[in-house]
C-alpha cells in the first residue's frame, strides 16, 4: 500500500488524478475500520490532514463554506451558531475522541446511510463542494448520495468543502439508538426551517439505501404553515407530517433495528421535531414583534 | 488468647489496591503486552460454518508463504485431541466435522502477525455444510439430529420438592426468554507460549483458573503436568470468559512446534467466537398462590442452550433448577432445567451462572402474582421470602443468615429521584430524541440469591503458601497462591487478611502461578472466602510457628515482637483448605446438600422509558446486599457496581444475535455494552450478617447484584409501560410493538 | 504506606518465573510483511522523539504498542468503540487505532507512560488511585487520557457534564461512579 501526502489541494488532486483508486483519509473515523479488519487493501491511501485549505472555513453574510476536513469538534465550536442542526447533529457523532478527528467530508465520502450529517445536510440545502484536477463541481446534497455505500464523485474527484445557507430559522436534528451514548443511528430525521422561503426542508437518515429529504412531507409543510402569523399547529398536523415522514422510509431489518420500528420511530421523530421547530419560530417571531 | 495489633490496611478498611499505581501508569504488564526476543505470532484458521463436515485440508499454500514458521491441523495435536472444563468434548483442532462458527480448524505461525494472517487465508479447508441444530427444546426432546454420541442433552436436572401436583386459588403463568449475552472483557484473548528446552512449555496468560488450564493442556500435549507450567499475566476483565481454554493449546502446540516463544492475540471479532457466552434461556412458569399471595407451588421448565460443546453447562442447570425458584419459601417445586447441545456458539460461565436466567423469570412470576392478588410487588416478596432456617427446593436447611426481608426494604424505601429536565437526563440522552414528550417514569424491584463457590460435591479448595521473614529489620509476609487476580481485588484481600492476621505491614503477593497447588477458579464468587480462608489458616499455622518459638501464646504478636523473635529464619507454610463439604444432587429428586453458601441482594430501579419511541433511560438502581463481612468495603461497592451495570446491560442492550447459528453482532459497534451515561449512580446499602460456617463471616459478594438488578430494571419499564415483556433484553421494537 | 513490591511488571512477569525463561528484553519488531515496503518515520512520543520502520497501514496503536514498547495504551476493539487508545495527539485525545502512524509524524503524541513526572504520578493518576476507578484496569489508560483532555476542554462543569464527555471511553467493570468522582477530584487540582 503507498501512503501518499500531498501539502496542498492541487498536489492532492494531482495524485488524485494519477491514482483514482487512492483511498482518501482525513480523520481516519471510517476508513480505518475497514483497514484493521482487513475488508478493503486499498493500493494507495491519499493522506487529506496536511491539506491546510481543507481544515479552513469561511462565511459571508448568509453562506457559510467549511472544508471537507473540518473535524466535528471545530464545527460544533467555531460554527455551531450559524449551522445549529449540523451542530446538533454533530454532537451525536461517536465520542469525544471521534469528533476530535471525524469530518462532514467524511461522512459524505463514506456515503453510509447511517451517517449522522447526511439528513442535515440535505434538509439545510447544501451543497458538496467537489475538486479534481479537471475543475470543480458543486453538487447539492439532494444528488450526492446515489446508493449504499455510493456517492456522485468521480474517481479523480475530492470532497473539498460544504457550503450550506446560515440558518434563517429553527433546526432540528434527532436519532435513536439504543444506547445514550457511542451508538450508530437506527434511523434520524432533520429539519430545517426556511422562514425567508417560506418552506422547510426535512430529511431521513438509516431508513432507505440513502439519506433522503422527505418532499412529499416538506410540500405539507408548506401547505399547512402560516409563516406571517404563525400559529400552534394541531397534532393532527405534525402526526400527518410523522405519517408523510415515514411513508418515505425504505427501511430494511438488520441487527440494530427492524424495518418496522424504523418507520414507526420516524414518525414519531418527525412529530417531535416539527414540534419543536415549529414552536421556536413562534418564539422568534413573537420576541420580535 | 491469641491476638495480633492492628495494622493499617487490615481487613475491614479501604486497603488501596497493590496494582493501583501499576495500573494506572500503564505498566501493568496484561498478556497482550508481553514480548519475548525471537518470539513469532500465531493465529487461527476458524470454521465459517456452524455445522459441517471437513471433507479436506489441504495446508501447501499456507506453508510456501516466507515467514511462516509452523501450520498446524488436528494431525499435529501431541496428545489427546479432546478437552472441556467438566467433560471432555471440545476439540483442539476441528478432525472431520465443526460443529460452531468459530471453531478452531488450524494454526499458523510467523514471524509477523499479517504474515500468519496471510498465510492462514491459504490453508483450503473443503466443508460439506449441514443444516445447523438451533432449536434448544428440540435438541433437549430428542427432535433434532444428535451433535455428540450421547445425544444433545448435557444434563437434566430434575428438583422435586414438598407434595406434587397441588392445585392453588391463584394461577399465574408465563414464558420468558434470556438472549445470548457475552462477558465483553477489554482485553481480548491474549497468551505467551514458551518452549524450554527439555520439551517442556511456560505459558504467560490470562486466565481465570491455572490449574484447571494445565491439566486440560497437558492432556492435549500429551505432557505429564509438570512439563506445563502456567503463569497468570495481567487479565483485562474474566466474567467468567475466561473459565474454558481459548488458545492456552494453540500457543503451546505451536511453540514446541517452531522452537520459538509464540504470542496470540485475538481482536475483538476473533474474542467473540473464542470463548462461551452466557447460556440463552427459554422458560415456562407456573406459580400457584393462595388469594393472600403466598405460594402454594412452583412449576418450571427452563431450557438453557449450552450450544456445541459443554463447557460448564452441566453446573450451570444445576444452578438454574436449584435456585430456579429464588430467595422464596415455596412448599412444592417441581422444576425440570436441561442444557442441550446445538450448533449455537459454545456457552459456559458468565457472571450469575445460572442463576440470571432463572431470576429473570422468577422474578417477573412475581410481579404477575403480584398484580393478580392485587399486591405491591415488594409486599408479595416479603410474604414468601426465605429466612435463615428455610428449607431450599432441593431440601437443603440454610443454615446461615437470609435477610431478604431486610433487604427489600431497604431498597423500598429509599427516597425517589426527583425528575431531570437535561437532555441528558432523557431517554436518547443528546440524540435530542424526546423533549420530555412520552416519557413515563418506572419503578420496579428485583431480588436474587445464588450459591457461592463450587457446588454439587465438587472438592471445592485451595493453596495458599505464606512465608515470614525479616528483610532489613522490617517483618515481610509473601503470599503465594494460584488464585487469580481479575481486577476485584482478590490480590487487595490477600494483603489485608495477611495484616491482620499477622500483624505485618509489609505483605508482597508473589506471582500466581502453578509452582503452587490448586486454588480453584476465579469464579463463583468464591476467591475471598476459599482462598482467603486458606490463607487464614496458612497465617494462622505461621503464627503458631512463632509461638512456639516464643514458648508461650498469651501476648500479643506485634512487628517488633517478629523481628526479635524470627531474627534471620523464616516460617514458610503451605496450606490447603477447604470449605465444608457439598453433596450431589440426586438425579431424580434434585435432592441434596448441594450448595455451601447462599448470597442475597436486592435492586429497585427507577427508569424513564420514551413509551412512543421504546428507549429506556434508567435513572437510578438502590441496591442492598448481604456481604456477611465486607473485608474492603470499597471493593465491595465497586463489585455491587460492576454486577449492576452487566445486568443493567442484560437488561436493556446486551445480546448476540444469530441466524442459524451465526454470529450478526460480533463488534463493539453492535454489541452494545453500557457506557457511563447508560449506567445511573447507585445508592447502595451493605449489611454484615455473618455466616458463622465462613470465615470472618463473609459472603462472595461478586455475582448477586448481576442478578437482581435485570428484572428490577425489566420490572421497572413494565410499570412504566403496562406491557408484559417476557424477553431481554428489552428492545425499543417490544416496548413499540414493531419487531 | 508500605513499598509494594511490583510483580506485574512488563519485564518482570517473565523473569520471576521459572528459571529457564530467558531473559527478556523490549526489541523492536522484525520489519514488517508487507506488500509494498516500509517507510522510516519520526514519531515524537512523550517529548522523545523515535526513528521507526513502518508500513503505511500500521496504526498509531500498533507503533506504539509493537515498535516502541508503549503498551500502556490498550487495544479493545479495533474500531474506536471502546475508547481504551486514547492518546493525546498535539494535546487533543483521539483513538490511536483509528490513525496511521504515518500521518501523525511531526505531532506531539501523549501516552499514559507519558504523564508522571518520575515517581510523581500526574493528578488525574492519583485521583483514579484514590477513587478506586478501575478493576481490571484494561480500559484505565484510557479513561486516564481522556479524562486529561476533558479537564483540559473544561467539561467538568457538573456530573452530568463529565459523564457526556467521558462516554467515550467503555468501563466493563462500570467503575463509572469512581471514574467520574476522580475526574471531578482531578478537575479541582488541576489549573487550566
Amino acid at each position: 500500500m503507498e501512503f501518499l501526502r500531498p501539502v496542498s489541494l492541487g498536489e492532492a488532486l494531482e495524485m488524485k488524478a494519477a491514482r483514482p483508486e487512492a483511498v482518501p483519509i482525513a480523520g481516519g473515523t471510517d476508513v480505518m475500520v475497514e483497514l484493521n479488519f482487513d475488508h478493503r487493501r486499498p493500493a494507495a491511501l491519499l493522506d487529506l490532514t496536511r491539506v491546510a485549505e481543507l481544515a479552513e472555513w469561511s462565511r459571508d453574510d448568509s453562506v457559510v463554506t467549511f472544508g471537507a476536513a473540518l473535524p466535528y469538534t471545530r464545527l460544533i465550536n467555531e460554527l455551531g451558531t450559524d449551522l445549529p442542526g449540523l451542530a446538533i447533529a454533530s454532537r451525536t457523532v461517536g465520542s469525544p475522541q471521534i469528533r476530535n478527528r471525524g469530518t462532514v467530508g467524511g461522512n459524505l465520502g463514506a456515503a453510509s446511510p447511517a451517517g449522522d450529517t447526511h439528513p442535515v445536510l440535505l434538509a439545510s440545502d447544501a451543497v458538496v463542494e467537489v475538486a479534481s484536477a479537471r475543475g470543480t463541481r458543486s453538487i447539492p446534497a439532494s444528488e450526492f448520495y446515489l446508493g449504499v455505500k455510493r456517492n456522485a464523485l468521480e474517481p479523480d474527484e475530492l470532497i473539498t468543502s460544504i457550503r450550506l445557507p446560515k440558518a434563517t430559522g429553527p433546526q432540528q436534528f434527532a436519532k435513536v439508538g439504543t444506547r445514550n451514548a457511542m451508538v450508530i443511528a437506527v434511523c434520524s430525521f432533520a429539519i430545517s426551517l426556511h422562514p425567508n422561503e417560506s418552506r422547510a426542508g426535512a430529511a431521513i437518515g438509516s431508513a432507505a439505501p440513502t439519506p433522503r429529504r422527505v418532499r412529499q412531507a416538506e410540500d405539507f409543510l408548506t401547505e399547512v404553515l402560516d409563516w406571517e402569523s404563525p400559529q400552534a399547529l394541531p397534532d393532527s398536523a405534525k402526526r400527518r407530517f410523522g405519517e408523510l415522514v415515514a411513508s418515505a422510509a425504505e427501511p430494511i431489518d438488520d441487527v440494530r433495528g427492524s424495518a418496522a420500528y424504523r418507520k414507526h420511530a420516524l414518525a414519531v421523530l418527525a412529530r417531535r421535531a416539527l414540534g419543536w421547530a415549529w414552536d421556536a419560530y413562534r418564539e422568534g417571531e413573537r420576541s420580535c414583534a | 488468647m491469641t491476638t495480633t495489633v492492628a495494622t493499617q490496611g487490615g481487613i475491614g478498611t479501604n486497603a488501596q489496591r497493590p496494582d493501583g499505581a501499576l495500573k494506572a501508569r500503564g505498566e501493568f504488564a496484561y498478556s497482550s503486552d508481553l514480548w519475548h526476543e525471537d518470539m513469532v505470532w500465531g493465529v487461527t484458521l476458524r470454521s465459517p460454518h456452524p455445522y459441517a463436515r471437513i471433507t479436506s485440508i489441504d495446508i501447501t499454500e499456507a506453508l510456501r508463504v516466507p515467514g511462516v514458521q509452523a501450520v498446524l491441523t488436528h494431525e499435529d495435536v501431541p496428545g489427546t485431541n479432546i478437552y472441556g472444563l467438566e467433560h471432555p468434548d471440545q476439540p483442539v483442532l476441528a478432525e472431520d466435522v465443526v460443529r460452531y462458527q468459530g471453531e478452531p480448524v488450524a494454526l499458523v505461525a510467523a514471524d509477523h502477525p499479517e504474515t500468519a494472517r496471510r498465510a492462514m487465508k491459504r490453508i483450503e479447508v473443503a466443508y460439506e455444510v449441514l443444516p445447523p441444530v438451533v432449536n434448544t427444546e428440540d435438541a433437549a426432546h430428542g427432535r433434532a439430529e444428535p451433535l455428540h454420541p450421547n445425544g444433545n442433552v448435557v444434563r437434566h436436572v430434575k428438583v422435586r420438592h414438598g407434595p406434587q401436583d397441588v392445585r392453588a386459588d391463584v394461577v399465574v403463568t408465563g414464558e420468558y426468554e434470556v438472549g445470548m449475552q457475552d462477558q465483553a472483557f477489554l482485553g481480548p484473548e491474549s497468551g505467551l507460549a514458551v518452549p524450554a528446552d527439555d520439551g517442556s512449555v511456560d505459558l504467560y496468560i490470562a486466565t481465570q483458573w491455572l490449574h484447571a488450564d494445565q491439566r486440560q493442556i497437558a492432556v492435549a500435549l500429551g505432557l505429564p503436568p509438570e512439563k506445563v507450567r502456567l503463569t497468570l499475566s495481567g487479565v483485562g476483565g474474566a466474567f467468567g470468559g475466561r473459565e474454558d481454554l481459548s488458545m492456552q493449546v494453540h500457543a503451546c502446540m505451536l511453540a514446541l512446534r517452531t522452537g520459538k516463544p509464540v504470542k496470540m492475540v485475538y481482536n475483538r471479532e476473533e474474542s467473540f467466537y473464542g470463548h462461551v457466552h452466557r447460556h440463552p434461556a427459554r422458560m415456562y412458569y407456573e406459580h400457584g398462590a393462595t388469594r393472600n399471595g403466598k405460594i402454594v407451588y412452583v412449576k418450571a421448565r427452563i431450557y438453557l442452550d449450552g450450544g456445541a460443546y459443554a463447557s460448564s453447562t452441566g453446573a450451570v442447570v444445576a444452578n438454574a433448577a436449584t435456585l430456579g425458584v429464588g430467595p422464596y419459601d415455596v412448599p412444592s417445586v417441581t422444576v425440570d432445567c436441561w442444557g442441550v447441545y446445538t450448533n449455537n456458539p459454545p456457552c459456559g460461565a458468565m457472571r450469575g451462572f445460572g442463576a440470571v436466567q432463572a431470576a429473570f423469570a422468577y422474578e417477573s412470576q412475581m410481579d404477575r402474582l403480584a398484580d393478580a392478588v392485587g399486591l405491591d410487588p415488594v409486599e408479595v416478596r416479603i410474604r414468601n421470602a426465605m429466612s435463615e432456617g428455610a428449607v431450599m427446593p432441593t431440601g437443603q436447611v440454610v443454615d446461615s443468615p437470609a435477610p431478604v426481608v431486610e433487604l427489600l426494604t431497604l431498597v423500598r424505601d429509599k427516597p425517589l429521584p426527583a425528575k431531570g429536565n437535561d437532555l441528558t437526563d432523557m431517554p436518547g440522552g443528546v440524540s435530542n430524541t424526546t423533549h420530555g414528550e412520552g416519557v413515563v417514569r418506572g419503578v420496579g424491584y428485583g431480588v436474587s440469591i445464588k450459591n457461592v463457590g463450587f457446588s454439587d460435591s465438587f472438592d471445592d479448595y485451595s493453596t495458599v503458601r505464606v512465608r515470614l521473614s525479616v528483610i532489613g529489620g522490617q517483618a515481610v509476609a509473601s503470599v503465594h497462591t494460584a488464585a487469580v487476580e481479575v481486577g476485584q481485588g482478590l490480590v487487595t484481600v490477600l494483603q489485608q487478611i495477611t495484616r491482620t492476621e499477622l500483624g505485618v505491614d509489609v505483605v508482597t503477593i508473589e506471582p500466581m502461578d502453578t509452582s503452587i497447588g490448586d486454588a480453584g477458579s476465579t469464579s463463583a464468587s468464591r476467591q475471598t472466602y476459599v482462598t482467603g480462608g486458606a490463607l487464614r489458616a496458612a497465617c494462622a499455622a505461621v503464627r503458631a510457628a512463632l509461638f512456639e518459638r516464643i514458648g508461650h501464646t498469651d501476648l500479643p504478636l506485634d512487628h517488633d515482637k517478629i523481628v526479635e523473635v524470627l531474627g534471620t529464619d523464616v516460617i514458610d507454610e503451605v496450606v490447603e483448605w477447604r470449605h465444608r463439604p457439598t453433596y450431589r444432587l440426586d438425579p431424580e429428586t434434585g435432592q441434596g446438600n448441594a450448595h455451601v453458601q447462599y448470597a442475597f441482594a436486592a435492586h429497585r430501579a427507577v427508569v424513564d422509558v420514551d413509551v412512543e419511541l421504546g428507549l429506556v433511560k434508567v435513572v437510578e438502581l438502590v441496591c442492598a446486599q448481604d456481604v456477611g463481612k465486607a473485608i474492603n468495603p470499597e471493593a465491595v461497592l465497586g463489585q455491587i457496581q460492576g454486577g449492576t451495570a452487566q445486568g443493567l446491560g442484560l437488561a436493556v442492550m446486551e445480546e448476540i444475535q444469530l441466524a442459524d447459528g451465526k454470529i450478526r453482532n460480533p463488534s463493539f459497534t453492535d454489541y452494545l455494552i453500557p457506557t457511563v451515561l447508560d449506567m445511573p449512580p447507585m445508592v447502595i446499602d451493605v449489611l454484615e450478617r455473618p455466616d458463622p460456617h465462613a470465615p470472618y463471616g463473609l459472603r462472595g459478594v461478586g455475582e448477586p447484584p448481576t442478578i437482581s438488578s435485570t428484572p428490577a430494571i425489566v420490572a421497572a419499564i413494565r410499570a412504566a409501560t403496562g406491557m408484559a415483556l417476557t424477553r431481554v433484553p428489552v428492545r425499543p421494537e417490544h416496548i413499540t410493538e414493531t419487531s | 504506606m508500605t513499598p509494594q513490591r511490583s510483580a506485574y511488571t512488563r519485564r518482570t512477569v517473565l523473569k520471576s518465573t521459572a528459571a529457564a525463561t530467558a531473559v527478556t528484553h523490549l526489541t523492536s519488531a522484525p520489519a514488517i510483511a508487507d506488500d509494498g515496503g516500509t517507510s522510516e518515520i519520526t514519531l515524537s512520543v512523550n517529548g522523545q522523539r523515535h526513528r521507526v520502520a513502518v508500513e503505511p497501514r500500521v496504526t498509531l496503536l500498533d507503533a506504539l504498542r509493537e515498535r516502541l514498547g508503549l503498551t500502556g495504551t490498550k487495544k479493545g476493539c479495533d474500531r474506536g468503540e471502546c475508547g481504551a487508545c486514547t492518546v493525546l495527539v498535539d494535546g487533543e485525545r483521539i483513538k490511536s487505532c483509528l490513525t496511521l502512524a504515518v500521518m501523525r509524524q511531526g505531532a506531539e503524541i501523549t501516552t499514559v507512560e507519558g504523564l508522571a513526572r518520575g515517581e510523581e504520578l500526574h493528578p488525574v493518576q492519583e485521583a483514579f488511585i484514590r477513587r478506586d476507578a478501575f478493576q481490571c484496569g484494561a480500559c484505565t489508560p484510557g479513561q486516564i487520557m481522556s479524562a486529561v483532555a476533558c479537564i483540559n476542554e473544561g467539561h467538568t462543569g457538573s456530573e452530568a457534564e463529565i459523564r457526556e464527555w467521558m462516554s467515550g471511553n467503555l468501563c466493563r467493570c462500570a467503575a463509572y461512579q469512581n471514574i467520574v468522582a476522580a475526574v471531578a477530584d482531578a478537575a479541582k487540582e488541576t489549573p487550566r
